[in-house]
């Protein structure tokens, strides 16, 4: 009993620890004037980068578990949800902060005016409530199959995540295009999986 | 007594050791060389160049952030790759070609365009579409003495820029990001204007490659993109030429691409930028704050649907 609670104790640990790695990073970064001529933006999207990584790398635990039989992607996978959302909170905050100054009406105007602002916004805002009942409280009241249900909108959120990505490049795609294909992947597996319960 | 006070000599005012000993080695130097040391084109360095009524005297961003800090999509479409990148960009020999409706095209070599007038600091105000601002002192001359080396036709209403496309040298050229090469334009009027230059070099120096060596436009009252980098072809014509990034996005960046406040792109704001090296943001001016000296192109032109 002793060990099999040890083994993801450890496991948690360093998946806690990798996960502030990045924030340790651009912490560092901006200590050493280490980020470029920019280091505002810089932080901005390398923040933004690790929201959709960490939504990306959630979005994978199932699936994991699915095709390997390993337990251990689901014990971690709702510390990489909160990571996840912990990501998006600091990417919000440099926007408001950084790029806008607390401007509210300027904010507002981008958030109406700007698709991209538009759908990032979206995908933040229905972070939240996954976050709130990222708890078993929360499950036993909900119900398991509630729960559930309002949990899958962590899919639309990592549509309108990517999204929010390709509509700011201005150019070159290229990243988007990968981020794309890996949620696509992520997506369909599930899509898969339900086609053939429903055939059986 | 007297002399052994303490000595008065700063340790500062006493020649270095190195120096001091290399104290013959310029008797050792054929006289010539010590002549030829002393004419300007010997040295290695294009400036300082004569000081120019038109710069700014706000503090000019760092050199290191100037030259590293680039868009030259031909390099790669990070910031930091054109730094890491353009080293391998050929630069000599140079040729840029004047064609089109011109009595004399010409094509002249980079040795004879840095003669064609003196060379000038202008220390101006870049403001970059996408929101951050620098203060640059460019080498250069006013782009109208390189254009009257042709002699414009009458029906010449335009001028086009065409950049350099080395495959060999230039990774992003073998992507689709962009349709090559990258081309520019300008109204004639905006053309000769004298705050338009070509500029050879800035912080006194050659042009970095990373910066569009070995001449570039450079038109200040205009989004960054506008000024062109590794010029190799200038184009007289009489119809408004399509740029590249018009053809990449239409709505998104139209011919005229004047700094304007009021004029956001479709994607964000332009009201604001941030000055490479602060912390705050700052308000956009009007035509980058030039609008004394050029705003009078456009009058009577409606500059929400000129964009």
């Amino acid at each position: 009993m002793n060990s099999r609670k040890l083994k993801p104790t450890g496991l948690k640990l360093f998946v806690f620890s990798a996960s502030l790695v990045p924030l340790g990073w651009y912490t560092w970064g901006i200590q050493t004037e280490n980020l470029g001529a920019n280091p505002i933006e810089a932080v901005t999207r390398g923040l933004g980068t690790w929201t959709l990584n960490l939504l990306l790398i959630t979005l994978a635990a199932t699936p994991l578990q699915h095709y390997t039989r390993w337990t251990w992607p689901l014990t971690i996978r709702r510390m990489l949800g909160l990571f996840a959302f912990f990501y998006a909170c600091l990417h919000l905050i440099t926007y408001l902060w950084f790029d806008q100054f607390f401007d509210w009406l300027a904010i507002a105007k981008d958030i109406f005016k700007r698709p991209f602002i538009t759908v990032g916004m979206a995908a933040f805002l229905l972070l939240i409530p996954l976050a709130a009942t990222s708890n078993r409280q929360s499950i036993r009241k909900l119900g398991g199959r509630r729960w559930q249900q309002l949990h899958r909108i962590i899919y639309l959120c990592g549509v309108l995540a990517v999204l929010h990505y390709t509509w700011m490049v201005k150019a070159d795609i290229s990243n988007p295009l990968i981020y794309w294909t890996i949620l696509a992947a992520l997506l369909s597996v599930r899509a898969l999986w339900k086609i053939k319960n429903r055939s059986f | 007594m007297h002399i052994f006070k303490k000595n008065p000599i700063l340790p500062s005012e006493i020649t270095p050791h190195a120096i001091y000993t290399r104290r013959r080695e310029f008797l050792k130097l054929p006289i010539g060389l010590i002549i030829a040391g002393m004419l300007p084109e010997a040295q290695a360095k294009l400036g300082p160049g004569k000081a120019s009524a038109f710069s700014t005297t706000e503090t000019p961003t760092s050199l290191k952030n100037v030259t590293s800090y680039n868009n030259f999509y031909e390099f790669g479409t990070d910031k930091a790759d054109p730094a890491a990148y353009a080293h391998t960009l050929r630069t000599k020999p140079w040729t840029v070609s004047i064609e089109g409706l011109v009595k004399k095209p010409r094509t002249l070599g980079m040795e004879d365009i840095l003669k064609l007038a003196p060379l000038e600091e202008r220390i101006y105000r870049l403001r970059c579409v996408e929101g951050w601002s620098m203060v640059i002192p460019w080498l250069g001359f006013p782009l109208a003495s390189l254009l009257r080396q042709v002699e414009p036709l009458g029906s010449a209403r335009y001028v086009e820029f065409i950049t350099a496309v080395q495959p060999d040298t230039m990774p992003g050229v073998h992507r689709g990001v962009l349709d090559w090469p990258y081309t520019e334009g300008l109204r004639l009027d905006e053309a000769m204007h004298p705050l338009t230059i070509m500029a050879a070099g800035l912080y006194g120096d050659a042009l970095p490659n990373q910066n569009g060596a070995p001449l570039r436009l450079v038109v200040p009252w205009k989004y960054g993109f506008k000024s062109g980098k590794s010029i190799v072809k200038i184009r007289f014509t009489d119809r408004e030429p399509r740029t590249t990034w018009m053809k990449s996005s239409p709505t998104e960046y139209g011919f005229y691409s004047n700094v304007n406040p009021a004029v956001d792109h479709p994607r964000w704001s332009q009201a604001n930028e941030r000055r490479i090296g602060e912390f705050f943001k700052q308000k956009t001016l009007p035509f980058n704050g030039y609008a004394d000296q050029v705003a009078q192109l456009y009058s009577g032109l409606d500059l929400r649907k000129y964009f």
